[in-house]
């Protein structure tokens, strides 16, 4: 971490409530230009949520959130999107009966740049391609299986050309060569300089791709640091002991 | 635009519709297909929301009936000249529109149909109350005003090119929509509207945008058809039937197609006209609408030119 | 005074049968999240029951309750298997247009037969009197049965098997459906105790007011708010939320003339769901 750059995005003691449920407690920590930052922890921890706050599904009950120092609380998603801030959801939601391509060209052009059509079509088929979408193009979007869905996802999130990219387990549900062919995705994006902020429960692809990991639990922030500082810390394998086989899969990474 | 095919095809359509009740002055064709451009100025209308956005709107013909009351009384109680009326009509609608618009459209799917139905009967309950607008019974305008036209018979044709002229920026704005950004903005509101926030979309300027745009050439088409007829009254300017035969001609022909929906409509038009004459279903307009309409949402949801796509995909490149 | 309390008696009788037109929109709604806009046309249906046997066979208007009952629920089987029933994993809104299609059929149909002809069932029921003002005894009794189906529904909602796998259905089908509970007969059954709601209500109205085949429109509407004010598939809310309508019309009266009351309405309905944009209601939809 450089002392002097200002992070891109910064929480600041962040809040969210469903009724009764504290789904996000009290979590601040920074995320620096360029960097791959992980956000792991157990099921129910309050990852996706947290990636709702950011990007303004719905407003925290409190703290702050700065992205290049700007404050960006309570805005709507429309607005924070076009401040370059780009996401793909867990459970995916494609535009069903528009082409692949169109789905991304909407990701184009209301994006960061916010581009006439014609030129938004140009980044959209660049995208498709960086996904490994060219030959499913002219595809509608519901044909695609459900591997096809997670690079849409990707690729439309892409298309807007963000500043910071927010990845909700983009992995999960890939088989292990689909994986590995997102990873090398994942690592050439970082490459051309978009920063990264990725939930993924499989913990080898997380502890390799990430330069720092942040442990949530229970909406609480448990640890971060560097993967390896991370995965021998005492309280997160407690937390994962409940889910033993990741528990296993985190000790065995260290 | 000017370089596609379609482009060319909606001119074509427009000559069509001018010339051919022109050539031998025929003047039964012509109240038929004053008929066939008012539904095709409504149900491409309806398209842009119903279509495009995905938002049911059972009101639309609240935008006709209003655009008629405020030309023809502008015309009657003011004596405005009828285009300066028409504009009127057509941007006042509009404003309201916006201002309902702003409202109503933070409502999302149901409720936003049903809160279209109380704008309905909210709009034909002013009228019936409006003093000035003539309650009830509504507002006669004496044929004089159709001297400056050189008489009722040359006022009758100008007013169908006139309605010819609005079927054709309908067609227009329909195919000029959904060429652009606005309207690929409004497709994807149609398919997820939270996908198509978080993408970036200013969701609720662009549905309000739509919803105040397709007020527009409905409320004009509105002022020439009641003026056409020198009367208005609350039960025909806010007929929900005709609403209703929109919704009808949008599932017809296919939703979110231009083509499909002026299709829909002309053949939605011949049918209702052949129906209307035959002594055994003159009674039966609704049900007849009912029942195809369920055939097509039950079991061709995607139309006439759904069909027409997947038998020659080909078509797809031309017809928008 | 005594004029003050007589105008909220009669907003209170009114609107117990308001809310028992409204119970069968928002059962429905509450199960299985349609909006079914034939609504209107079976509560006419129920009152058109009710003028054909009590003319015709002279049958006591609340003798025909029954017939209206069974008569209603297999019109609603039948309504969810031609209309509904194809729309799951649809686009919501084709459900609301394929109701709306049926609906255009049913109102079709009536008007080709019966036009748009006033009729008017009379009923002779002892009333009751305060003071100068008398509230006619079919009102009464019609406020009294209301109150009673709304209970009936409610204990059929919360202590029967069937009625306690419907609230099942109605929280999540997918699990329901993982449990064994057999969804499609139940929302089935549901569609068709809503419908059976709706024309027995209409049965009941007959017996208060003059009707034309267009009636159902405005119990429709009023259904709507009802729902929005009382929450969904909940008969006792659907009872309150009709009271407060009926309450909310008497209140107006003496201000505004008739014509504009289904205005304030609409009014009120969309204010209430913009002043709570989803709040209230998706805390509750697909929930009873
Ligand atoms: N819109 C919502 N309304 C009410 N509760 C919610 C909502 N969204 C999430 N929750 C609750 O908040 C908690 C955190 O959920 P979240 O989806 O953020 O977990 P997660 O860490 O992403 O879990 P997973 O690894 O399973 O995706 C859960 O208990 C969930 O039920
Ligand atoms: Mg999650």
């Amino acid at each position: 971490m450089t002392a002097n750059a200002a992070p891109l995005l910064r929480l600041d003691h962040v809040g969210k409530r469903f009724g009764g449920l504290q789904a996000v407690h009290n979590l601040s920590f920074d995320i620096n230009e360029g960097e791959i930052l992980g956000l792991i922890g157990p099921n129910g921890a309050g990852k996706s949520t947290l990636f709702n706050l950011i990007n303004g599904v719905f407003p925290p009950n409190d703290g702050r959130i700065f992205f290049s120092g700007i404050d960006i609380t309570g805005q709507p998603p429309y607005q924070v999107a076009r401040h370059g801030l780009a996401r793909t959801h867990q459970i995916v939601q494609p535009l069903t009966n528009m082409t692949v391509l169109a789905n991304c060209t909407v990701g184009a052009c209301f994006g960061r740049e916010n581009l006439p059509l014609h030129r938004a079509r140009q980044i959209a088929l660049e995208a498709v391609k960086i996904a490994g979408l060219d030959d499913r193009r002219e595809m509608l979007a519901l044909q695609l299986t459900i591997a096809g869905k997670k690079r849409l996802e990707l690729a439309r999130a892409l298309a807007a050309r963000p500043k910071l990219l927010l990845l909700d387990e983009v992995l999960a549900g890939l088989n292990p060569t689909e994986v590995e062919h997102m990873i090398g995705v994942i690592r050439r994006i970082r490459d051309s300089g978009v920063t990264i902020l990725m939930i993924e429960h499989l913990m080898q692809a997380i502890m390799s791709l990430s330069d720092r990991v942040v442990v949530l639990n229970f909406g609480e922030k448990l640890a971060e640091g560097r993967p390896a500082e991370v995965a021998t810390h005492p309280q997160v394998i407690e937390a994962y002991l409940g889910d033993p086989k990741l528990a296993a899969e985190l000790e065995g990474h260290a | 635009m000017v370089r596609r095919p379609f482009f060319w095809i909606i001119a074509l359509v427009i000559a069509v519709f001018a010339a051919l009740p022109a050539i031998g002055n025929n003047v039964e064709m012509r109240e038929s297909l004053v008929l066939a451009c008012v539904y095709i100025t409504l149900a491409s209308n309806l398209n842009l929301m119903l279509g495009y956005a995905g938002y049911i709107n059972f009101g639309s013909i609240v935008f006709f009936g209003l655009g008629g009351y405020i030309c023809v009384w502008l015309v009657y109680a003011h004596n405005w000249p009828l285009l300066p009326s028409l504009l009127a009509a057509g941007f006042g609608v509009s404003a309201l529109a916006l201002i309902f618009g702003l409202g109503i459209l933070r409502l999302r799917g149901h409720f936003f149909a049903l809160a279209t139905i109380g704008i309905v009967e909210g709009v034909q309950a002013f009228a019936e109350n409006f003093s000035p607008w003539g309650g009830s019974s509504g507002i006669y305008i004496s044929p004089a005003v159709f001297k400056p036209f050189g008489g009722a018979a040359e006022a009758l044709w100008v007013i169908y090119f006139a309605m010819v002229a609005v079927m054709g920026a309908s067609l227009y704005l329909s195919y000029g929509i959904k060429s652009s950004k606005f309207g690929l903005g409004l497709l994807a509101i149609g398919q997820n509207e939270d996908a198509a926030a978080i993408l970036g979309v200013p969701t609720p300027f662009y549905k309000a945008l739509v919803y105040c745009i397709s007020a527009f050439l409905p409320a004009i088409t509105g002022g020439l058809y009641f003026f056409k007829s020198a009367f208005i009254q609350p039960s025909d300017a806010f007929d929900l039937t005709l609403s209703t035969e929109a919704i009808v001609i949008c599932m017809l022909g296919g939703q979110g197609t231009v083509t499909g929906v002026a299709l829909g409509a002309f053949l939605y038009e011949e049918l209702r006209g052949y129906l209307l004459t035959s002594p055994t279903f003159a009674d039966f307009q609704l049900t007849i609408a009912g029942v195809l309409l369920l055939i097509i949402v039950l079991f061709f949801p995607s139309g006439l030119m759904g069909f027409i796509y997947s038998r020659f995909p080909r078509t797809q490149k031309v017809l928008e | 005074m005594l004029g003050f309390i007589a105008s909220i008696i009669d907003g209170v009788l009114v609107g117990l049968v308001y809310g028992l037109a409204a119970m069968g929109l928002t059962l429905i709604w509450g199960v299985m999240d349609v909006i079914n806009l034939t609504h209107g046309a079976m509560i006419v249906a129920g009152m058109m029951l009710l003028y054909l046997l009590a003319s015709a066979l002279g049958l006591s208007p609340y003798l025909i309750l029954a017939p209206s009952l069974i008569g209603g629920f297999f019109a609603g089987i039948a309504l969810y298997w031609i209309a509904i029933h194809r729309m799951t994993g649809r686009p919501p809104l084709m459900s609301l247009l394929s109701t709306f299609a049926v609906n255009l059929v049913l109102v079709g149909v009536g008007t080709a037969v019966w036009g748009t002809a006033l009729f008017n069932v009379e009923v002779s029921v002892p009333g009751f009197s305060l003071g100068r003002y008398t509230f006619p005894g079919p009102h009464i009794l019609a406020a009294v049965l209301a109150a009673v189906i709304a209970v009936g529904l409610y204990f059929f909602l919360h202590h029967t098997r069937t009625g306690k796998a419907m609230r099942a259905v109605a929280n999540n089908r997918e699990a329901s459906e993982l449990v064994g509970i057999p969804t499609t007969r139940l929302l089935a059954i549901s569609v068709g105790v809503g419908v059976a709601l709706a024309t027995v209500s209409g049965t009941l109205i007959g017996t208060l007011f003059p009707y034309t085949i267009l009636s159902g429109d405005s119990y429709e509407l009023k259904g709507f708010i009802v729902t929005v004010l009382g929450g969904f598939g909940n008969p006792i809310g659907a009872l309150v939320g009709g009271v407060a309508l009926g309450v909310l019309e008497g209140a107006v009266t003496p201000f505004v003339p008739v014509s504009w009351t289904l205005v304030i309405e609409f009014a009120l309905f969309v204010i209430v769901l913009i002043a709570f944009p989803g709040g209230i209601f998706t805390r509750r939809r697909g929930g009873l």
